[in-house]
């Protein structure tokens, strides 16, 4: 029993939206929504670069189609890039996206 | 019927399969970080931000971050900017004790830190770095490194490797060793060759510096040997393992460094030899008989001990590099996973990244970069993903990956410890 209760006591501490989100699940979700998901795979890491004041540039907050649109563009290397065109490769279209929309629903710094 | 969601699924198997019980009585499951650097540091504010009662141990009150330190020994940037406090990262609400981790007790789930006190986790996160093998350069002890200096870990190692350089004679020889994998920061002692050579070039025109490796092989290669030849053709000699550039021993008196064929008289030796996981790792029983950490690619949970997770240098993470940037983006990831495995939940499948630059010359910066997924129960790059900077690139490419590597410690050492 006791495991029980520990296990709906510890699901309980957890935003409802952070929850088993899927990047699929997580593009389809309303803005307010999405303010406490989890970052989909790979997005944890754009912020070991991009932040105000770096030449890299600050990317939470930005508009989601701008974002999405630059993944898809360093993707096919339509965008000339340093980094981002190695790094974007990495990432499905699905994906790419999945991370546009959580990185655009970050607060800005 | 209805097909259960994925969610009740997950609340029956955390119900059944007995997941550790979290310390409840105390309120927050807690979670104890052992180590301060990029890893630990990240860690504990990712888990502190996913709501768990985080406690961070360091022994040090100030970190000295190794990225940038190449810098420092070519005298390009001040020792002040590798050096960071813990204010931050309590600040944060992050608990942080400055005391050694003496000892760990997987199976009671708790550390003893060097004065007694315990520390009890529902899981650890062990982001340990590396310790030097004294043991694996015949003549290459701590006393040797008093004088043939590795800056492998930054700090006072860093300042007497960059005073020794500075009052070498003119027409003097350095002397840098390399080991062979794996280790930390792999594209940094080809890096430090670049740096010293620019210092030799600028300050010291005569003077000759000779690079042993261990290996053939190494990082961002074909952009180093470009930069070198254009560069620093006269001064910085590189000797791979095939032409006989494995160290067999050092003599501290005599200031030589002994290869199978040929034996050099260095005026400054710096050696860099082979690494582990720092000392924790082996005393909580993580590391296996290479001396890093076996970790489940998902959750960077140990391999060999449960409730115990590795990041950063110490873990054996495939094809990610030890990397500072590496560290941090494991950091990221270990975080989600712990929370969610005491949330009773199946962590996601993670992708990683990592980005290195490094700085050939002033303002003549180039870089890897790599995307990873679980795959065979490893860390494997994504296919047709990462690589290096064009060979063929034009000054201002070079330029601008300069002022990126610039950007990137700024960005990072300010969101882990500031």
């Amino acid at each position: 029993m006791r495991g029980i209760g520990a296990a709906f006591l510890l699901l309980a501490a957890v935003p409802a939206a952070a929850r088993d989100l899927s990047p699929k699940a997580a593009q389809d979700m309303p803005a307010a929504a999405a303010q406490d998901m989890r970052p989909p795979p790979g997005a944890s890491s754009c912020a070991g670069c991009h932040a105000a004041g770096a030449a890299m540039g600050a990317i939470a907050g930005r508009p989601e189609a701008e974002i999405a649109t630059a993944l898809a563009e360093y993707r096919s290397g339509a965008r000339p890039a340093s980094v981002m065109g190695r790094i974007a490769k990495g990432f499905s279209e699905a994906e790419s996206r999945a991370i546009a929309a959580y990185v655009s629903r970050r607060p800005p710094e | 019927m209805t097909a259960p969601t994925r969610r009740d699924l997950i609340c029956a198997a955390g119900a059944v399969l007995a997941f550790p019980k979290p310390s409840l009585a105390q309120g927050k499951p807690k979670v104890v970080v052992v180590g301060g650097g990029f890893g630990g540091a990240s860690a504990a504010r990712a888990l502190l931000a996913g709501g768990l009662d985080v406690t961070l141990v360091e022994a040090n009150a100030t970190y000295t971050a190794c990225p940038f330190s190449n810098e420092v020994i070519a005298g390009l940037q001040p020792m002040e900017a590798q050096r960071f406090g813990y204010d931050g990262v309590s600040g944060s609400g992050v608990r942080v004790v400055h005391a050694v981790a003496a000892a760990i007790d997987a199976d009671r789930r708790r550390v003893t830190l060097a004065d007694g006190a315990t520390l009890p986790y529902d899981r650890l996160v062990l982001s340990p770095g590396i310790d030097l093998r004294f043991d694996a350069i015949p003549g290459y002890d701590e006393a040797a490194a008093e004088v043939m200096p590795h800056a492998w870990k930054a700090g006072v190692q860093t300042e007497l490797l960059r005073r020794r350089i500075e009052a070498m004679p003119e027409g003097g020889t350095v002397v840098l060793s390399v080991p062979g994998n794996p280790y930390r920061c792999p594209p940094g002692p080809y890096e430090r060759a670049s740096l010293i050579a620019h210092v030799l070039k600028t300050r010291k025109p005569s003077a000759k510096l000779i690079v042993l490796d261990a290996k053939d092989v190494f990082s961002k290669q074909r952009l180093f040997e470009a930069a070198w030849a254009s560069l620093y053709p006269s001064i910085l000699e590189y000797v791979p393992l095939a032409g006989g550039g494995q160290v067999t021993g050092v003599d501290r008196a005599t200031m030589t460094v002994r290869t199978d064929f040929s034996e050099y008289k260095a005026d400054v030796a710096c050696i860099i030899p082979p690494q582990r996981a720092g000392r924790i790792a082996v005393t909580a029983g993580v590391a296996d008989r290479s001396g890093w950490c076996p970790i489940d690619p998902v959750t960077f949970e140990s391999r060999l001990v449960p409730g115990i997770h590795v990041i950063g240098d110490a873990a054996i993470a495939g094809a990610m590099p030890k990397s500072a940037f590496s560290a941090d983006a494991q950091a990221q990831v270990c975080a989600l996973a712990v929370i969610d495995l005491l949330a009773g939940r199946a962590p996601e499948e993670p992708k990683l990244i990592n980005t290195c630059y490094s700085l050939v010359a002033p303002g003549y910066g180039i870089s890897i970069a790599g995307v990873y997924r679980p795959s065979g129960g490893v860390l494997a790059d994504v296919e047709g993903a990462g690589g290096i900077s064009p060979l063929d690139a034009p000054a201002s490419l070079r330029e601008q990956e300069a002022a990126y590597a610039a950007d990137w410690y700024r960005t990072i050492t300010r969101r882990v410890f500031g």
